[in-house]
């Protein structure tokens, strides 16, 4: 079908183009369609304020936090099994209670929501590296190498990812002394968890690679002779992108309550270094004896970060989606 | 035939013969093994020889399942040939092995795409895309040197040199082939493969590419192999025309000769059928059938089912292309008199 | 009284940055077994303008003005029930890509007699009867067999054959034919436009062929006109208009078309193109790439007006009683 004008399109006219340069990216950015999509679901902004948040609290823990609650000195049974601060026999100083070493759980869950987020990040960054570039592989070279990496994927997908993550974890225990397991523990986590997921990012970029590959513009760049990896890497992966990013922000969902499953499991991350996911099995020890808010509110953190990280997903994903628009 | 190789004045830029290739569309094995199939292979191209002197245009032109693109890719080396030699200003591309040895000649012979829009990577911004042939070969290396180079090749396609900040989405159809063709020519090169470029605009921008084509042609001394399937357009810019059918050439002539005097009845046909634009009122008789499928080809001459003049050694034997004066038509008919003038 | 009548229609996108007008302002008309060619290049409005008279336009897009009239009813004001009744019944339509056309999952036959029994409410028997005679109309061979057949089983010219046997069936009025063609091959184009020219003569139906082939036009059309920026540029009967343009826009259109009989050096170029719907020039929209423009060009939109014969330009060269006047 022939076409020069395109039509009737959502694009700027000259004027306005010419006007947005001058505005420089921000501004650019504050008026593409994007950002368009977002400021208009508050929904969308909600869960993104709400990830924020978290995000922040995590992040700046060491400086947020009103108590350090790895300091052992400043520990005291005494103030073990308090209530929040609101309720009868709470103390003003610890906002969501204390669990039954002493320590502030506020403070708690903040350093607990950072591992978290630390180990959803970085397996993330793991399945997303490791996948992205086994579909690039496998959907550009084709032929039997494309066959075998499927197949492995289809095999990798007959294992719960769960299951998977614990067979990891459980080997590396296993072979490892126990001082050195501790000090790798939070990055053999990392390596179970994200060994467990790469396989959507494969396919994904494997069938958008597929498609890639076949347009004329790799043709023009194998018409000058660059080698299949030089067009892998700089031709067809900034075009497979797009989805991978969708698929990250949804399985940081995942990732993070994968961790937290393994944690309250009790083979996740070391004791050391408690997740929210460890928070909530100690605290479930005393569920029925009345201390509830030792499980709940590292459990409630859980459910916020992971909701709202999964919101965020889904609206990027219905943004990005073309066809939707 | 290719012209005498005396040496490098007269010895045509690109010569081809007996090039065919193959491609195996068989059904993977085990639905083989399953419904007893044997393979299928797909004869895109049968054997086609010819060449192209320095500074003309060679056009191919033919229907669907004809060939002519993947005769294109053969050239420029996208696919390697199932049979047969191509010979680039004499050197025999199948002896260049490495990509290293391939490059030189490789700098000198360029494509352009038929869909403006699939033949510039979307993240790319035009700059760049344009100096990609240059980066590759090592024509250049100074930052400032590459963009000023890049900005000639903006002018001289019809753009502003500013353009080259831009991404492709920003520019019309006409526009993103006026790149294309910039990033063609962002090689020096000496021949360019044109495959189908203006097929996807509109008649009015296809006009203002064709005529800058030929001005580029004239200024840089270029030599064309021009793919079209649009007979008017193939007449407009070469001095010689192929006529494919079936991974073959039915027939090659000198532009002026294959219209004023078709020889072979399916070049005739595709005269026919082109619509009478002059409205002399021309009485048309559309000739039935279809182009068959090339994985299935008839016997012998692949045209035989549908010509009014095939007998029965046109059913059995594939004609051969045969020279008379300046045209060679593959056609026993014409070999053997038969055919009205 | 003509068969169907367009009135200063005109349909809108409204955009987060502004209403985007496709097709402004358009008026024509068609008589009974007329064949009127809309021809002008991408971006021109003349698809939006057939999807707008069978009332298929996506929303957010809409009808924003005029009026569209069948045998003197309005059918652009019909509620959907109504409208789907008239859209196969009285007005068929023929797309470009006959494979998203025809159903993969049904064979072509019921999907032949489902048409017709929906529209003409014959027996089973009946339409599957005159289902087989539609294919052998249009050149199916060994129609009685193959009409149980897949549309994946027919070729690309086959399938636009089933797709215009579809279209005809329910015996319609007129025919909307979007690009019949442009997805076939040139020897299979030239009987596709025979076979729609033969059937329409035979049963008296009127076509509205959109295209941006001018030559599909001149073997094919009564009548043309062509379409600029969603404005009719001119109209006229094809002998006039394609022989003889008047407007500077179709002059120039003809002459960038390449020719088989004569060899030019360089083909006549309008410079530049088709502005984008969001930056229409005010006054005529083809003024900044005119030659001949002069100062009312750019102020005021022309409407048509006749110039020679039956045919009528929109550009201010023809305002004095239809004699061409020199640029100012």
């Amino acid at each position: 079908m022939p076409s020069d004008a395109p039509g009737v399109e959502l694009q700027t006219s000259a004027p306005l183009r010419a006007e947005a340069r001058r505005m420089g990216r921000i501004a650019r950015f504050l008026d593409s369609d994007l950002w368009y999509s977002f400021s208009r679901s508050p929904l969308t902004v909600l869960s993104a304020l709400v990830a924020l948040t978290l995000i922040g609290g995590a992040v700046f823990a060491p400086i947020l936090a009103p108590h350090d609650p790895f300091d052992l000195a400043t520990l005291n049974l005494m103030d073990a099994f308090n209530p929040p601060a609101w309720m009868e026999g709470g103390d003003p100083r610890f906002l969501l209670g204390t669990d039954d070493q002493g320590r502030d759980l506020f403070s708690t869950i903040m350093y607990g929501a950072r591992i978290s987020l630390f180990v959803g990040f970085c397996s993330v960054i793991f399945a997303m590296t490791l996948g992205v570039t086994i579909g690039l592989v496998a959907g550009y070279v084709g032929g039997t190498t494309d066959a075998v990496l499927m197949r492995i994927a289809d095999i990798k997908l007959t294992f719960p990812a769960i299951l998977v993550a614990l067979l990891v974890d459980g080997l590396v225990r296993a072979a490892l002394p126990r001082e050195l397991h501790d000090r790798v523990a939070l990055w053999v986590v990392i390596f179970a968890i994200g060994i467990s997921n790469w396989v959507q990012y494969a396919r994904t970029v494997r069938g958008s690679t597929l498609v890639e590959k076949n347009k004329e513009y790799v043709m023009a760049a194998r018409v000058i002779g660059l080698s299949d990896a030089r067009i892998m890497t700089s031709h067809v992966l900034p075009n497979v992108m797009g989805p991978v990013l969708v698929i990250a922000t949804l399985n940081l969902g995942f990732a993070i309550l994968a961790e937290a499953t393994l944690s309250f499991l009790g083979v996740g991350v070391p004791p050391t270094q408690p997740s929210l996911g460890t928070l909530i099995r100690v605290g479930n020890d005393f569920l029925f004896s009345g201390e509830w808010w030792i499980t709940v509110f590292p459990g409630i953190t859980l459910v916020l970060m992971v909701l709202s990280v999964n919101l965020l997903g889904d609206w990027l994903r219905d943004a990005l989606n073309p066809k939707l628009r | 035939m290719p012209l005498d190789g005396a040496g490098g004045a007269t010895r045509p830029l690109l010569e081809v013969e007996d090039l065919a290739r193959d491609f195996d569309v068989s059904k993977p094995l085990l639905f083989r093994l399953l419904q007893g199939e044997g393979r299928r292979i797909l004869h895109a191209v049968a054997g086609v020889s010819f060449s192209i002197p320095r500074g003309t245009t060679l056009s191919l032109v033919g229907e669907s399942g004809c060939g002519k693109t993947t005769v294109a890719r053969l050239v420029v080396g996208l696919y390697a040939p199932t049979r047969g030699s191509i010979r680039i200003d004499g050197i025999d591309m199948a002896t260049l092995r490495s990509r290293a040895a391939q490059a030189p000649v490789r700098r000198r012979i360029q494509m352009i795409f038929q869909d403006p829009y699939a033949s510039l990577n979307p993240r790319w911004r035009v700059g760049n895309i344009i100096a990609e042939p240059i980066r590759a070969f090592g024509l250049m290396r100074d930052r400032s040197e590459i963009e000023a180079r890049v900005g000639e090749l903006l002018r001289q396609v019809g753009l502003s040199p500013k353009d080259a900040e831009k991404y492709p989405h920003e520019f019309s159809g006409g526009q993103r082939q006026r790149i294309s063709i910039a990033r063609a020519l962002s090689s020096d090169p000496e021949f360019l493969v044109c495959d189908e470029p203006t097929s996807a605009l509109d008649v009015s921008v296809q006009a203002q590419i064709l005529n800058l084509m030929k001005d580029l042609q004239q200024r840089l001394g270029l030599t064309y192999l021009f793919i079209s399937h649009n007979l008017a357009v193939v007449r407009h810019m070469s001095d010689r025309i192929g006529v494919m059918y079936l991974g073959r050439i039915v027939e090659l002539a000198p532009g002026e000769a294959l219209f004023a005097h078709p020889q072979h009845p399916y070049t005739r046909l595709l005269l026919e059928a082109i619509p009478d634009l002059e409205m002399t009122g021309r009485q048309r008789t559309p000739v039935g059938g279809e182009v068959p499928s090339p994985i299935d080809p008839p016997s012998g001459c692949a045209f035989h089912p549908r010509c009014p003049f095939a007998n029965a050694r046109c059913k059995a034997e594939v004609p051969a292309l045969l020279r008379r004066g300046e045209v060679e038509v593959a056609c026993h008919a014409v070999a053997e008199g038969r055919l009205p003038a | 009284m003509p068969l169907l009548e367009v009135r200063n229609l005109r349909v809108e996108f409204p955009t987060r940055r502004g209403v985007l007008t496709a097709v402004d302002r358009v008026s024509f008309s068609i008589d009974e077994g007329e064949v009127l060619g809309v021809v002008g290049e991408s971006g021109a409005g003349k698809s939006i303008t057939g999807n707008a008279i069978i009332r298929l336009i996506e929303p957010p897009g809409r009808i924003a003005g005029g009026e569209v009239l069948l045998s003197g009813r309005r059918i652009d004001t019909l509620p959907p029930q109504e409208m789907r009744r008239v859209r196969g019944k009285e007005i068929g339509a023929i797309f470009q890509d006959p494979l998203t056309t025809l159903n993969p999952l049904y064979s072509i036959g019921r999907q032949l007699a489902e048409t017709m029994q929906t529209h003409l409410g014959l027996s089973d028997r009946e339409a599957r009867a005159r289902a087989i005679k539609w294919l052998e109309d249009v050149g199916i061979p060994g129609a009685a067999q193959r009409i149980d057949a897949y549309p994946h089983q027919f070729s690309g010219g086959m399938r636009q054959r089933v797709v215009i046997a579809l279209a005809l069936c329910a015996e319609p009025r007129l025919v909307i034919a979007d690009e019949p063609t442009t997805a076939l091959d040139v020897s299979i184009q030239a009987q596709v436009i025979a076979l729609l020219k033969r059937l329409c003569r035979e049963h008296g139906t009127a076509v509205m062929l959109v295209t941006h082939d001018m030559g599909v036009i001149a073997e094919a059309a009564d009548r043309v006109a062509v379409m600029y920026a969603g404005r009719i540029v001119e109209i006229g009967p094809v002998r006039e208009v394609v022989k003889q343009a008047r407007h500077p826009y179709t002059e120039g259109l003809m002459g960038s078309i390449p020719s088989l009989t004569r060899r030019v050096e360089r083909l006549r170029q309008i410079d530049g193109a088709m502005p984008r719907l969001s930056d229409i020039p005010p006054g005529c929209a083809f003024n900044p790439r005119c030659a001949k423009a002069f100062d009312r060009c750019r102020a005021d939109r022309p409407e048509l007006m006749p110039t020679q014969g039956a045919s009528r330009a929109a550009c201010w060269l023809y305002a004095e009683n239809g004699s061409a006047r020199d640029a100012a």
